[in-house]
């Protein structure tokens, strides 16, 4: 029996880690966006501006907080095909380096 | 109550923990025990070195002056920050794969290890940086005249030149014995970078805590703040709380780009990173921690202008509220924060600039006395380390003097903006090299000498006022009374902010210049080959193959790492090497791929242009050689044959498919026809055994008393029998023919004489039906060698079947002879309706007849068994259309063998 709301794509997840890290490459621009907008509006700085600037660098603090946590999990799959495919970074070396690296 | 020995004690005691925990933490590093010094959090943490004490101390000036603006410095690296993913990320990559050390090494390394661009970018960082630790003096030397002042009375006013010299040297010492106490293959300082950590935590909780005091203490809460900066509003000079686009925006973008270029941020950025993971946690945890040191600032400035006596210095804000209000804790630990703003500053910066200076001025020089040969490196470990410390003393020693003849007044405090466009200018060769694979070695000079000099020219030089390098008169009328080359208001360009001025010109003309002179000129290999792998960092990892050279013994190489790695380290490194290869001992093959790592790992140690030099020098060639770059076209070459390859397969399969659909097809209707055979062959037998049964059973039971009935009744079987056996014939005949057991008897006879003898035997047929033959006798005397009496069996069938079928009225045949490129062609040609079209092709089957017409007396195996023997004999039978009527070809090569015999004269085929 089908339930009636099967997945569409077959590679959600691949799907999902590429519009994540869209995101993450759009969300400098949202932040150029948001930062020159206080000069859309003359006069002198109240506290109004003062409370916008403030709200919207928390804001863009956080959605990078948000990306972060998803881009980091991907970046733990990168990272071990990435050790197995660079010899001159094998473990053996570094612990050696470590032990004499004194002078 | 505080007094200033207090105070200095208290310093002491915060310098003597932070050299603990530098102590600590390069011990836990030794033990291999990095996994805590290399959290996300130490490295987040690490990169508030781009909060100076210009920062802790300044922003409140700064607001205070003029409003919102001071915030343009924190936005700048918040965006830099949160795209991490688009430009960061590529940069840390590319610093770790390459080995990178400062940010002189990466600008030389892309373009192609070229020392001059690592010495430009050496001196840039130098004269941007100089006035940048003298500013840190200046801010530590102030903040301590700030207690002295307030409790002059009865102690004596401290000797400022004095603080200074002493704050200069005691930074000197802390850097020199952790960050030259290692060399590092990585440059990676723990022991530093964890003091820079705990003095991060110290700035935050400073600041955190002054804004908290002033806020909810002194200020009355948020409504009291927001009442006290109307009236601040109100007070302050016309527009100073104004925004102003151009500066916003402006500084914005320079904040921005001196984040990515201060030689200290990418020391902590990009050189102390040991994987993106810190980088994801900083990507959100930076702008924090500069969302949070600047939130208390307005407050801070505002309660200040409000409250402190006219004239006090708002630049000290932060340090003279909590004093002034008689909090001493406060204010102590107030201090602190400044004092771990500058210290942490001065400490990577320093150490940055020591790479850089050592790296690309010192060992090139020394590089260039000695001649090649590995024994000449004696003692590069000692040297390097020499260097390191010198220049850090050096450098220290430059920012002293600089503050000392700089009178330490307020031109200093303008020098940070300044320091940001001056070390901005390396920002264009730096993106345009991790992007651009066309960005070459002449542009990025070119770009970097134009945009310093510009900097120079319009923001550093006039920084010094009226009485420095510039006079007044140059700076109003510009020099010489030109007006376009006025140094704040090039090609008439005014109204700009100074600053502003000078970014837009210096980084616009810097960028142009880079381009042009990029799009015009024409890389090295090497160059191109860096190029590639900085561009393409994110795509492959795999490094480049380099060059390939017999001559060099890798004994000579490890005498010379040996020298600089340390012995120990070396050799361990070597035997690795050597394990990869699958060889024991210390010494692996110098292949390209061996090369290129030990010169990296070489990088990492003396910078890649020197470690470029070193392995030259012993290898004896600098240059990439054809070979090497046709090795890098190669694998693209490879990649292209392989998708070829893949076509050609894919290609191959699909007319495999087709093939095989075909036969598949053949087979089908071979069994079709197999079974229609079956069918037929058993209708044919069947009727005349149903009349011989009839007849005989008749016979027996004495049916046909009349003889004359009896003999008719005796004859009809007689003549079923005889059509039996001819059936039986032909089926047997074409049998043999298609297994191919056919016996043949070759002999010469001209043509016309087989087709005498066809006709002699079908005269009955031909007289009965009566059909008239044209022949030409003259044409027909080609002599033929075959085995002529089963070739007058083929003539016997056509003209038989030109006799029956024909359906015209009066019946002739044409038979035509000729002999066409050795080939002996026979038509018979009547004049009948002959073969529908779409029977042509089915004709020449077994059993294929185009009527029922039983009475014509075959079973339709003629024309199958004449293919055969056409077959057997090296000829053809087709059916030739567009003639007047049925017409027959039939073709036989002259002198042509027979069907596969390799003897013409063999009495016996067995084929």
């Amino acid at each position: 029996m089908r339930t009636p709301r099967e997945p569409l794509f077959l590679a959600r997840q691949s799907y999902r880690k590429r519009r994540i890290e869209d995101a993450a490459r759009l969300l400098p621009l949202l932040g150029v966006i948001l930062f020159l907008l206080p000069l859309m509006v003359g006069g002198e700085v109240g506290s109004m501006r003062l409370a916008y600037v403030f709200t919207a660098w928390f804001l863009l603090i956080f959605s990078a907080g948000i990306l972060s946590f998803f881009l980091g999990q991907n970046l733990d799959q990168d990272a071990s095909g990435e050790d197995t495919g660079r010899p001159e970074s094998s473990g053996g070396i570094d612990k050696t380096s470590d032990d004499t690296r004194r002078l | 109550m505080l007094t200033f020995n207090t105070l200095v004690v208290v310093c002491f005691l915060y310098v003597v923990l932070l050299f603990l925990v530098a102590f600590g933490a390069d011990k836990r590093a030794r033990r291999s025990k990095v996994r805590f010094l290399s959290t996300p959090m130490i490295y987040t943490l690490s990169l508030s070195v781009y909060c100076t004490a210009w920062t802790f101390y300044g922003a409140v000036g700064y607001a205070a002056r003029s409003g919102l603006e001071f915030v343009t410095i924190y936005l700048g690296p918040t965006l830099v920050m949160i795209g991490w993913w688009w430009f960061l990320r590529k940069l840390v990559r590319v610093g770790r794969s390459q080995r990178v050390t400062s940010i002189a090494d990466l600008v030389s390394s892309r373009y192609g290890k070229s020392n001059l661009l690592g010495v430009l970018v050496t001196l840039i960082a130098v004269v941007g940086t100089t006035p940048y630790i003298a500013l840190q003096l200046q801010s530590v030397t102030l903040s301590f005249a700030v207690f002295a002042r307030d409790r002059s009375a009865g102690w004596a006013v401290p000797d400022l030149e004095q603080t200074a010299i002493w704050v200069a040297g005691g930074l000197a010492l802390f850097t020199i014995l952790f960050g030259t106490r290692n060399l590092d293959v990585n440059e990676r300082h723990h022991g530093v970078v964890t003091a820079i950590a705990v003095e991060a935590v110290v700035k935050l909780v400073a600041l955190l805590a002054v804004g908290i005091f002033v806020v909810w203490g002194i200020g009355g809460g948020p409504q009291g703040i927001a009442a006290a900066m109307d009236q601040v509003i109100q007070d302050a000079p016309e527009g100073a709380w104004a925004m102003q686009g151009g500066r916003w925006v402006g500084l914005t973008f320079l904040s921005a780009a001196a984040f990515l270029t201060l030689p200290r941020m990418f020391q902590v950025l990009v050189v102390e990173n040991v994987n993106e993971r810190q980088l994801a946690m900083a990507s959100w945890a930076f702008p924090l921690y500069l969302f949070l040191m600047s939130l208390f600032v307005i407050p801070i400035a505002v309660v200040g202008l409000s409250l402190m006596p006219a004239g006090e210095n708002p630049d000290l804000f932060v340090l003279t509220l909590p004093l002034y209000f008689e909090q001493d804790g406060l204010a102590m630990l107030s201090f602190l924060g400044g004092f771990s703003s500058a210290t942490s500053m001065v400490i990577v910066a320093s150490i940055a600039l020591s790479t850089m200076v050592s790296n690309h001025i010192i060992m090139p020089i020394w590089l260039s006395t000695r001649l090649s040969g590995a024994a000449e490196y004696g003692d590069a470990r000692q040297i390097l380390l020499a260097a390191r410390r010198l220049s850090i003393g050096a450098i220290l020693a430059l920012g002293y003097f600089y503050y000392r003849l700089s009178g330490g007044g307020a031109a200093l405090a303008a020098i940070g903006l300044i320091s940001f466009a001056g070390v901005a200018q390396v920002l264009p060769a730096m993106a345009g090299g991790l992007f651009w694979r066309g960005a070459s070695r002449s542009g990025a000079v070119a770009g970097l000498v134009t945009g310093f000099a510009i900097w120079a020219y319009t923001l550093f030089l006039p920084s010094f006022g009226e009485a420095g390098v510039m006079s007044a008169s140059v700076l109003a009328n510009g020099p010489w009374g030109i007006e376009a080359l006025r140094p704040q208001a090039l090609f008439g360009v005014d109204g700009l902010d100074p600053v502003v001025h000078a970014l837009f010109w210096s980084l616009i003309l810097n960028c142009v210049v880079f381009v042009f002179i990029s799009l015009m000129s024409f890389p090295s290999p090497l160059e191109r080959l860096q190029a590639a792998q900085f561009v393409n960092v994110l795509d492959h990892t795999s490094s480049a193959r380099g060059r390939s050279f017999n001559a060099a013994t890798s004994e000579d190489l490890l005498v010379m790492a040996q020298q600089i790695m340390g012995a120990e380290q070396a050799q361990a490194w070597f035997q690795s090497q050597a394990e990869q290869q699958g060889k024991q001992g210390y010494l692996p093959d110098t292949t390209p791929d061996f090369i290129a790592r030990l010169e990296r790992e070489l990088s990492g140690l003396v910078g890649t242009a020197t470690a470029h030099a070193m392995i030259a020098q012993i290898l004896g060639g600098a240059t990439v050689s054809v070979d090497d770059l046709l090795a890098v076209a190669d694998e693209t070459q490879q990649m292209l044959e392989q998708t070829s390859l893949m076509e050609a397969k894919q290609e191959e399969l699909a007319t495999t498919a087709r093939q095989l659909s075909d036969v598949n097809e053949k087979l089908t209707q071979l069994s079709i026809q197999k079974d229609a055979f079956l069918s037929q062959i058993s209708h044919e037998l069947r009727t005349p055994m149903t009349s011989i049964r009839a007849f005989s059973e008749i016979l027996r039971d004495g049916g046909a008393d009349d003889p004359e009935a009896a003999a008719r009744h005796a004859s009809i079987i007689h003549d079923e029998s005889v059509r039996l056996t001819r059936l039986l014939d032909d089926l047997l005949d074409l049998s043999v023919l298609e297994n191919g057991q056919v016996q043949l008897y070759p002999k010469r006879e001209a043509v016309r004489t087989v087709l005498d003898r066809a006709l002699a035997a079908t005269s009955s047929v031909i007289d009965q039906e009566k059909v008239h033959i044209h022949r030409n006798r003259s044409d027909e005397g080609i002599a033929l060698y075959t085995d002529t009496d089963r070739l007058a069996q083929v003539f016997i069938n056509l003209i038989s079947n030109a006799a029956k079928y024909c359906d015209a009225k009066g019946k002739r045949l044409a038979i035509r002879v000729r002999e066409r490129g050795g080939e002996l062609q026979v038509d018979f040609v009547d004049n009948g309706s002959g073969v529908p079209l779409e029977s042509q092709s089915m004709i020449f089957e077994k059993f294929s007849r185009l009527s029922d017409q039983a009475a014509a007396g075959g079973a339709g195996l003629g024309l199958a068994i004449c293919r055969e023997i056409m077959d057997k004999l090296g000829g053809s039978i087709t059916y030739l259309p567009g003639q007047s009527g049925g017409a027959f070809r039939v073709t036989l090569p002259v002198r042509a063998r027979l069907h596969q015999t390799d003897n013409p004269h063999a009495q016996i085929n067995h084929l």
